[in-house]
């Protein structure tokens, strides 16, 4: 496939989608494409399989996993700041974060992977929704031993678990750090702030004293990107 | 017969060779290293936590805090993220900006890089020698963004400002004699593009300088060949990206494979090592000095005949001119909502990745429509590299544990983030 398709990288991604339909739609897979990317959405039961022939199948022969990382949806589309309702009620300051938590939803958290294959020149996204309750899917890291540390990281910021991982600690947070700092329930100045104590001469942890504060609200409005025929009503509206 | 066993040594985290915060956990058997436990994360910041509080055009100073030795390469992935997401496109001059930035970078970092390696293997003088050819291309930083480190230069939609046509002069001070002062002030008469010329036409000699401190030198040699071979089939599956793949033997370059900006108008080659040991990888950072340097050259010359706008025109996504904004209502209003709320991507998501000097640097932004991100993952090339800590120390000594960190130029502020 390599070197008999043409090699713009549109060709590419354009050979590379047809296959993915022609191999996975049957297994429940959906095939996205947006800003010269591909994206496939897996069914988590079909996971394994899929990965595993997207690793050795010479049509996709994807080599290298770039990246691993967790996302928590449960903001998706959220504002700190009404701009809706505004003109009968006036403005929020947006200094207080509104965002109203879907921490139960079925689908909270994603697992994404960013594969790439050195023979076709292509890369490819994998998302994979994950249960709420269970956050839990197979590791990769006997596929790619690349994924251990993504894996062990996607567990530490996320609680995403890696079922058949040899060794999935924290990695990036502190020693006996307690909770997932990136899930979006978890304050941006967490919990507990430490400091040296010069009586009790050792290091000791505090609850945090730092006011949550939102400095720039989140707003949002259709503007920019793919939506060009919005921005000149927009312009007049901002105007 | 006394018993025998291994026994655990604590390497770090502030051991001068560890290259910054890393701890290692090594269990030796006498001086052969059985397992290697690197435990990283204490430089962790939470950048891409505080990214999600922040608007797009906020984020960008902290990119320069992720890998702080090849700063405006970080830039250039999150500028290219953002201008994905957006639809936008740099004009051209500030592509050229960027790839000459992205090269003087390139040469920081290996200067940077071959410093602390060879000092961690021995030889103190390669640091100074690299530590001065620094300090010239640190002043260029200084002179296009005000910052020697920190520059936030690249803006998503293009750059800063226009490269200065004068290039800022030595002063008197006490701690500098007047002879002193005038040397350095000789290259300095001219324009930013004058200096980095004459600074290009000198750095091949001094790359010649390295190499024959180094290249053939017996300790150098002793140290680093066939210390940590990976072949080509275990350094894609161990998800190693840039010099640490190409020391392998595998062809693959982002500024090749997938051109942004304007590397597909520029002329270079690709250094690819045959053994894989930690000598190949040296061999191939030195080639890509000398193929930067290449590339410096080329754009120096487009730039001096070329130029043009440096920004996008579309004031929703870059400021207005300061004289727009003090003169016209609608510069005043385009400039008092790009600082007080940034703009708005489409919904998507994207992944942009450079060839930064480690490796791979990529930005995978995802988008839900407001003006700050939802979720920025960034992927550092130095965390995969430090994964596979275990698996290049294994069997070694414990002496070459620094000659395989050095080797793998490894950078904390990027691994933790």
């Amino acid at each position: 496939m390599s070197n008999n398709v043409a090699n713009t990288p549109e060709a590419r991604l354009e050979s590379l989608a047809s296959s993915l339909k022609e191999s996975f739609s049957a297994k429940g897979c959906e095939i996205m494409e947006h800003l010269s990317e591909v994206t496939m959405i897996v069914p988590r039961e079909e996971f394994r399989s899929v990965v595993q022939s997207l690793r050795d199948l010479p049509q996709f022969s994807f080599e290298e996993m770039i990246d691993i990382c967790g996302i928590d949806y449960s903001t998706y589309g959220q504002e700190e700041w009404q701009t809706k309702g505004a003109p009968n009620s006036g403005y929020g300051r947006g200094v207080e974060n509104l965002s109203d938590l879907d921490a139960d939803a079925e689908e909270r958290f994603a697992s994404v992977y960013h594969l790439l294959s050195i023979t076709n020149n292509v890369r490819l996204r994998l998302r994979i929704m994950l249960n709420t309750a269970c956050p839990e899917i197979e590791s990769v890291n006997d596929l790619w031993p690349a994924a251990n540390w993504f894996e062990r990281e996607a567990f530490d910021l996320y609680g995403i678990l890696y079922s058949g991982h040899p060794d999935l600690r924290r990695i990036l947070t502190d020693y006996g750090f307690i909770g997932h700092p990136f899930r979006k329930d978890f304050p941006l100045e967490g919990y507990v702030e430490m400091r040296y104590d010069a009586d009790k001469k050792r290091v000791i942890y505090e609850p945090v004293d730092i006011e949550p504060r939102t400095l720039v609200p989140r707003v949002i409005r259709n503007e920019g990107g793919s939506l060009p025929e919005n921005q000149d009503k927009q312009d007049s509206v901002d105007a | 017969m006394p018993e025998i066993r291994n026994y655990t040594l604590n390497f770090g985290p502030q051991h001068p060779a560890a290259h910054g915060v890393l701890r290692l956990v090594l269990e030796m058997d006498g001086e052969v290293i059985v397992r290697s436990d690197p435990h990283i994360g204490l430089l962790h910041r939470a950048t891409e936590k505080l990214a999600e509080t922040k608007p797009y055009n906020q984020c960008l100073p902290y990119m320069d805090r992720l890998d702080y030795v090849s700063m405006m390469c970080n830039e250039h992935a999150y500028s290219l993220a953002v201008e994905r997401l957006l639809g936008i496109e740099a004009p051209e001059r500030a592509q050229y900006i960027r790839v000459m930035f992205d090269e003087i970078t390139r040469i920081l970092n290996h200067l940077m890089w071959i410093g602390t390696h060879a000092l961690d293997v021995g030889a103190m003088t390669m640091f100074l020698y690299a530590f001065r050819e620094r300090e010239d291309l640190m002043d260029c930083y200084e002179a296009v963004s005000g910052a020697r480190l920190h520059a936030a230069y690249y803006r998503p939609g293009g750059v800063y400002r226009d490269l200065p046509d004068v290039m800022p002069r030595v002063e008197n001070n006490r701690f500098r004699n007047a002879a002193e002062v005038n040397r350095l002030n000789s290259n300095r008469g001219g324009s930013l593009l004058d200096f980095i010329e004459d600074f290009t036409q000198r750095f091949p000699t001094y790359v010649d300088e390295y190499e024959t401190l180094l290249t053939d030198n017996r300790i150098w040699k002793q140290r680093t060949v066939g210390i940590a071979e990976v072949s080509p089939e275990r350094a894609m599956a161990l998800g190693f990206t840039g010099p640490m793949l190409r020391g392998s033997g595998v062809e693959w370059d982002l500024r090749k494979k997938q051109p942004y900006a304007v590397y597909d108008k520029v002329e270079f080659d690709i250094p690819v090592g045959v053994n894989g040991d930690c000598y190949d990888r040296y061999l191939v950072r030195m080639e890509e000095m000398r193929q930067s340097n290449c590339i410096i050259k080329q754009c120096v010359t487009w730039l001096r005949e070329n130029s043009g706008p440096i920004m996008v025109d579309n004031h929703k996504f870059a400021p207005p001119s300061r004289k727009a904004m003090k003169e016209e209502m609608e510069g005043l209003i385009h400039h008092f909502k790009f600082f007080s709320e940034g703009y708005c991507p489409a919904p998507g998501e994207v992944y942009a990745a450079v060839e930064a000097p480690k490796g791979e640097f990529g930005v995978y932004a995802v988008s839900d429509g407001a003006n700050k991100p939802y979720r920025l993952k960034l992927r550092a090339p130095g965390f995969a590299h430090i994964a596979a800590m275990d698996e290049m120390t294994k069997g070694h000594m414990l002496a070459d544990v620094v000659a395989v960190i050095g080797t793998m130029d490894v950078v904390f502020g990027e691994i933790d983030r």
